[in-house]
């Protein structure tokens, strides 16, 4: 039988995590259950629930730090950060919706714990940018931290890297520091419509090479377009190229005003300004183009060379009759495919552009027989194993999330 | 300071060993004649000095590859080493070791401007990337101010940051991909043109981890377009606590400048009389903030700026009105190390991050701590992100100077621990923090960290005796000491 274990304090997580380990019992780790449809399927028979270790425990703006509790929702920090004028940098995406879920119940340790980031990626870096410093039980039961509060420090290994983006296979966190940045004053995106995949590349880099500051570089294709909610991209009725500029309201307008004039050869252009902008980008952060799309397909998340984005996405929609759109500038391909595609094709294209992709979306079973996140070559293989071993040495933390063994 | 002892079994092999790495790297490859082993025998802590066993200079990663595994299979410990320029001695020699230098790995392999990237070996120099990308207008954005010397590798090793990094971001956060070499000569990839990585973020655990897990070989950095142009503001103030609300201020305006950086009354007189940077003297403290991108949002945030520090109680302020004029003002704070340099017989450079608010309150300690020591301090420091540089001025001639000078540094790092900072915001442990590590972390903490060593070199012969004060046996630390918890926790929340 499944029991929830829902600690309050540190040492209620230290007891449960020792526990655990004592007995060789696997624990599956929450924070606000948003993305526990992502990962191979586990089959813990209890929960480490750790949302009640939540709230802001430290924010001070003009040192650009903020420490909370793991289970703290991420909502509660922007609003908080968004009384001071800044923001998590890396555009923390809320795939809830892609789950039928409701908005907002992503925690800031889930968030830690994915490594994800939205369409700011390019500029701004990923979670793991901008986690300073943690606290964790490691699957030995043991209290251990790493990092600061501090922006700048390398003091020791940078254990935060490896958390990142580790699903809670290497530690419970139990408290983070992350790096907080200034809100732009002002936000414009310059619209690109007609082009193809591999014209909008060309368009995005342009952009991502000129001294404009861009920001984040999309392309949906005129189906996904029509899905929107922003009139201009919804009954734009061709494709749409979007690159933002955000920075001083002056330096915005001309930023802008040169980029349309720069991408005028590849298209009509058309700009969005404050609210249209917010609302586009949240779509393409949220991947609501397959959410709004509202089946059951599989959905991918491909990260490659982001001039091999495009030729690889094309091909996926000629030979799996996928879906495609692109962020990143170009970097990004997000694909959604019937569940009984050939994934092992994805997977072998992928390999071959130089890349990653993880099933982000799929079925229970499809995650059991398929490997969810990239496989990963002998030599790092065994580094992991090893890596997970020396955290985690009864396996206890989330086991196979990841891999398998892992 | 000690190092471990070194074996002298090992020693005595020196013969044997340099033998085998003549077969691996053939010719001049091979040093082991003791005047030229002599240039190596330290790094930028020029205050630690200890002859290597041998230095071998392979050119190729499977030479690389060949020596690591020579030396894992017959227990020969290896420090590798770019330029030298590490101000924490993680390139001190091991006299039982060889030193393993990627100097002729100096080839820039791809400039890739389509990906905005380049693909470059090791030894090639952190400016000679943006050398090579100049004229197309791109540039790799870290910029330690030894970037004419030290090497990508060495950055990688460090994690080094530069004036920049507030902006612009650490080594970290601008590295795509890495061929590294195991200590068992196994060579492994991370990363590539993409972003992110399959799996456990390799790349970032590499990244600072200053010699101690694997010989990088290969790195893919990101290319960023250079700003269309940057101005600079030269702002006095006639205390340290004025210069730090300043600081605050420009953040809190939402503003993050390319550069923001603080030197104090010593630093300033120093690096004027070397370079004549135009800097005022009747100051305390002196700021310069650069902003960059388009000339129109330069001015504005330049006139932002110019209010915050008004408003803080600024005494002068200038303004960059051409490019020279920009560089004047950074040239004394990029000469501060050299310029100290001048007026004091050694200086000693020190790198503590704290929270930027306490700064007044650790300024005020170093100065009674100098009294204490006798021992004068100037000070430079990355303001924005509240990394420290003291640098304490000492004569190594005069009999426990430099004991002295090491105890005061030591009085200052644990000052910024205690203030909620940390020993190192750029220039690693190396030898030199090592043994102040416990002062921030528990045992728990350093053994998980040994740990992640053991995964990478279990029989610690990459760079031993650095950054880990206590080095435990991996079989040890293996264990797995299962403090069992309370059965069933009766007073945890279950559901
Ligand atoms: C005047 C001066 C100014 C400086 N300014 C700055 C600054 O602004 N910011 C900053 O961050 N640092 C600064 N430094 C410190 C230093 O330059 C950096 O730490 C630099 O990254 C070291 O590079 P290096 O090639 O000289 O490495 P080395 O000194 O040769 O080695 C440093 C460490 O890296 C390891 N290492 C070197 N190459 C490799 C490799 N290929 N694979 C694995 N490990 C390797 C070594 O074992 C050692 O532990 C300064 C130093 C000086 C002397």
């Amino acid at each position: 039988m499944s029991t929830i274990l829902k600690p309050e304090n540190v040492d209620q997580v230290r007891d449960a995590v020792a526990w655990a380990a004592a007995e060789e019992t696997p624990l599956d780790l929450i924070g606000g259950g948003s993305k526990r449809a992502i990962g191979r399927p586990g089959n813990a028979a209890h929960t480490l629930d750790l949302s009640a270790l939540a709230g802001i425990t430290l924010y001070e703006s003009e040192e650009l730090v903020l420490s909370a509790g793991p289970g703290t929702p991420i909502a509660d920090v922007h609003a908080a950060l968004a009384e001071q004028n800044q923001e998590l940098a890396f555009e923390p995406p809320d795939y809830g919706p892609l789950f039928g879920q409701s908005v907002g119940t992503g925690t800031l340790g889930g968030i830690i714990a994915a490594n994800l980031a939205g369409p700011r990626r390019i500029k701004a870096g990923a979670a793991r940018d901008h986690f300073l410093g943690f606290s964790a039980i490691s699957g030995r039961g043991e209290v251990f931290k790493s990092g600061g509060r501090v922006v700048k420090n390398v003091t020791g290994y940078d254990l935060s890297k490896i958390l990142a983006g580790s699903w809670g296979t290497l530690g419970a966190m139990t408290q983070v520091t992350v790096k907080v940045l200034p809100a732009a004053a002002k936000t414009r995106t310059v619209l690109v419509f007609g082009c193809g995949g591999r014209a909008a590349t060309a368009a995005m880099t342009r952009a991502l090479q000129s001294p404009y500051e861009v920001s984040a570089a999309a392309w949906l294709p005129q189906s996904l377009a029509g899905r929107s909610d922003v009139g201009y991209i919804k009954d734009a009725g061709a494709s749409v190229t979007a690159i933002r500029v955000e920075g001083p309201g002056p330096s915005v307008e001309y930023r802008c005003g040169a980029l349309r004039t720069q991408l005028a050869e590849f298209g009509t252009t058309e700009e969005l300004h404050g609210h249209n902008s917010g609302a586009f980008w949240s779509e393409i952060r949220d991947v609501r183009p397959f959410a709004m799309a509202g089946d059951a397909r599989a959905v991918w998340k491909i990260s490659v060379p982001p001039q091999s984005g495009a030729p690889l996405a094309s091909s996926f929609v000629e030979t799996l009759g996928g879906e495609v759109f692109l962020d990143w500038g170009g970097g990004l391909v997000w694909l959604a495919v019937s569940v009984d595609t050939d994934h092992g094709h994805i997977r072998t294209a992928v390999s071959a552009a130089g890349g990653h992709a993880t099933l982000i979306r799929a079925p229970a079973e499809l995650r059991a027989t398929i490997p969810v996140f990239q496989p990963l070559d002998p030599g790092l293989a065994k580094l992991s194993k090893r890596l997970k071993e020396s955290f985690d040495p009864r396996g206890v933390l989330n086991p196979g999330r990841m891999y398998a063994g892992i | 300071m000690e190092m471990p002892k070194p074996d002298d079994g090992v020693i005595a092999r020196r013969h044997e060993i340099a033998a085998a790495l003549r077969s691996i790297v053939p010719g001049e490859g091979v040093i082991v004649d003791e005047e030229a082993l002599r240039p190596y025998e330290s790094d930028g802590l020029t205050a630690y000095k200890t002859l290597p066993l041998i230095v071998v200079l392979p050119e190729t990663t499977a030479q690389v590859s060949e020596i690591l595994r020579y030396c894992h299979e017959n227990a020969v410990k290896v420090v590798p080493r770019g330029a030298g320029t590490s101000l924490s001695g993680g390139a001190l020699p091991l006299a039982d070791g060889i030193i393993l230098g990627l100097g002729k790995f100096k080839k820039i392999l791809e400039i890739d401007y389509d990906n905005r990237c380049a693909v470059v070996q090791p030894g090639v120099t952190n400016l000679g990337i943006t050398d090579a990308v100049r004229a197309d207008g791109f540039y790799y954005a870290p910029d330690p101010s030894s970037q004419i010397a030290c090497t990508i590798g060495g950055n990688i090793a460090e994690n080094s940051g530069g004036v920049h990094c507030l902006k612009y971001g650490l080594t970290t956060n601008n590295v795509l991909g890495l061929e590294i070499v195991m200590i068992d000569g196994e060579i492994v990839r991370i990363g590539g043109k993409h972003l992110d990585s399959e799996g456990y973020d390799m790349l970032g655990l590499l990244t600072g981890s200053e010699g101690l897990l694997g010989v990088v070989t290969e790195v893919t950095v990101r290319l960023l377009r250079a700003p269309e142009t940057a101005r600079a503001v030269l702002v006095g103030f006639p205390s340290n606590e004025a210069a730090g609300s300043c600081v605050a201020g420009v953040i809190g305006a939402g503003i993050i400048p390319g550069g923001m950086e603080m030197m104090d009354r010593p630093a300033i007189a120093a690096a004027e009389a070397f370079v004549e940077a135009g800097y005022p003297l009747d100051v305390e403290a002196l700021l310069i903030v650069e902003l960059d991108g388009p000339e129109i949002e330069v001015d504005f945030l330049i006139a932002a700026v110019e209010d915050v520090a008004k408003e803080n109680g600024a005494v002068s302020l200038r303004v960059s009105n051409s490019e020279e004029e920009r560089a004047r003002f950074w040239a004394g704070r990029k000469a501060a190390f050299p310029a100290i340099g001048r007026i004091s017989p050694d200086y000693y450079c020190m790198d503590g991050t704290i929270p930027r608010s306490q700064l007044p309150r650790v300024l005020s300690r170093m100065t009674e701590l100098s009294e204490t020591y006798g021992l004068r301090v100037a000070n430079v420091f990355h303001a924005g992100d509240g990394n420290l540089h003291p640098l304490i001025l000492y004569d190594a001639n005069k009999p426990g100077e430099l004991e002295k000078t090491e105890e005061f540094g030591s009085e200052i790092l644990k000052l910024c621990v205690a203030v909620g900072g940390v020993l190192t915001g750029e220039h690693g442990v190396g030898v030199e923090k090592r043994d102040l590590m416990d002062t921030m972390f528990s045992k728990e903490d350093l053994n998980q960290q040994q740990r992640v060593k053991c995964v990478f070199d279990p029989k610690s012969l990459l760079n031993p005796g650095k950054v880990f004060p206590e080095l435990h046996r991996c079989a040890e630390l293996g264990r797995v000491h299962i403090r069992r918890g309370k059965m069933r926790f009766p007073d945890l929340p279950r559901f």
